[in-house]
């Protein structure tokens, strides 16, 4: 394909060669190209046509108004055009590109966290005792399993609740207890994108299991509720299995979650993931509350893990 | 402007298809896996802690 340019170069020396030019008036030549270009052969003329109607003719052409409104107008239009691919491209990126990494970095962690348990059986944080965690940031440092959400449904957990350690997987917030301890053990996840590993939290009702995993004990949690009804707010505790709240609630990882008042010692272990809610939204956020369902059983024992995996 | 990119984008139309195909992954390898990581982070609809 010619361009455009090296065209009208052409036509130009055609021109300047056969057509006795210089009689023109150079008026002409310069204020009308059509007639500067008046070709001497037909076929010349059908090609002049169709470089005028090209592109080029603008960009060699005279700049009058009208080309310039016309170049500005394309020029915002393909600016617009160009915002709007990009933006596409974000929602992409944000959708499923996100999941591509965090499920390879899920992977590693994986990794990671068996080959730590193989090398350190006693390594873990199901150790009894309060007070900050001592697991470093970013470390995985066990497994959550949500038998309702699929057998498949396994992420590990990172320490810390930072943009970081998010990314990753579900975070631990890291002055919230530990598995299997009084008090509450409180995660984040992503809603969407990310791995989305807390997409269908909504979806969780009273009674499900949510199972964690540690270098040596299973821990199952229920949500709390009425399994029968699937009413949330029916446990004795008061305490609601699922509740939706705003950001700036932060009585849902208390050690007993919704009671602000630190001289009141938790005696019983809860579970609380929190996610963002609606979806692809942070003006509230989604709360799920669970309560440890009987002792941790040792995974030495149980190595296909505890009988609420068995029915997922 | 995507006229001009494909005035000098050479090699006649083979060229300038491989050309064109060659700046558009890298366009958008550039967004998805450098500039989409760094402004994720200011957008305000990944919150999902309490805090």
């Amino acid at each position: 394909m010619r361009t455009d340019g090296t065209g009208v170069a052409g036509h130009r020396s055609q021109d300047l060669d056969q057509q006795p030019s210089a009689e023109q008036p150079p008026a002409v030549r310069s204020g009308s190209r059509h007639a500067a270009y008046k070709a001497p052969s037909r076929r010349d003329a059908a090609r002049e046509v169709k470089a005028s109607s090209g592109r080029g003719a603008a960009k060699t052409g005279p700049r009058n108004r009208g080309d310039l409104v016309r170049t500005a107008v394309r020029g915002t239009g393909q600016t617009l055009i160009t915002f709007g691919l990009i933006v596409l491209l974000f929602v992409v990126y944000e959708l499923f590109v996100t999941d591509i990494l965090t499920n390879e970095r899920q992977e590693d962690l994986t990794e990671e966290l068996l080959q730590n348990w193989e090398d350190d059986p006693t390594l873990g944080p199901d150790l009894p005792g309060g007070g900050l965690s001592t697991v470093p940031l970013g470390e995985g440092f066990a497994r959550i399993r949500i038998p309702a959400f699929g057998a498949d449904f396994v992420k590990v957990v990172i320490e810390g609740t930072d943009p970081e350690e998010l990314q990753q997987g579900p975070g631990h917030y890291v002055d919230s207890a530990m598995p299997g301890e009084l008090g509450n053990f409180a995660l984040a996840g992503h809603r969407v994108g990310k791995g989305s590993p807390f997409l269908d939290l909504d979806k969780l009702m009273p009674g499900d299991a949510i199972v964690i995993e540690t270098a040596e004990t299973w821990f199952t949690y229920v949500v709390l509720g009425d399994p029968a009804t699937g009413n949330f707010g029916a446990d004795p505790s008061g305490i609601p299995g699922q509740q939706i709240v705003s950001p700036q609630d932060v009585e849902v990882v208390f050690p007993i979650p919704g009671v602000d008042d630190a001289t009141v010692a938790p005696t019983s272990a809860y579970l609380t993931l929190t996610t963002c809610h609606p979806k692809f939204s942070a003006q509230q956020r989604l709360i799920i509350h669970a309560i440890l369902d009987g002792p941790g059983l040792p995974r030495a024992e149980y190595p296909d893990g505890p009988p609420a995996l068995a029915g997922g | 402007m995507y006229s001009w990119i494909w005035r000098i984008l050479p090699g006649g139309l083979p060229g300038k298809l491989v050309g064109s195909l060659v700046l558009i992954l890298g366009v958008s390898a550039l967004l998805l896996f450098v500039v989409f990581p760094w402004v994720e982070p200011m957008l305000p609809f990944n919150d999902i802690t309490v805090e």
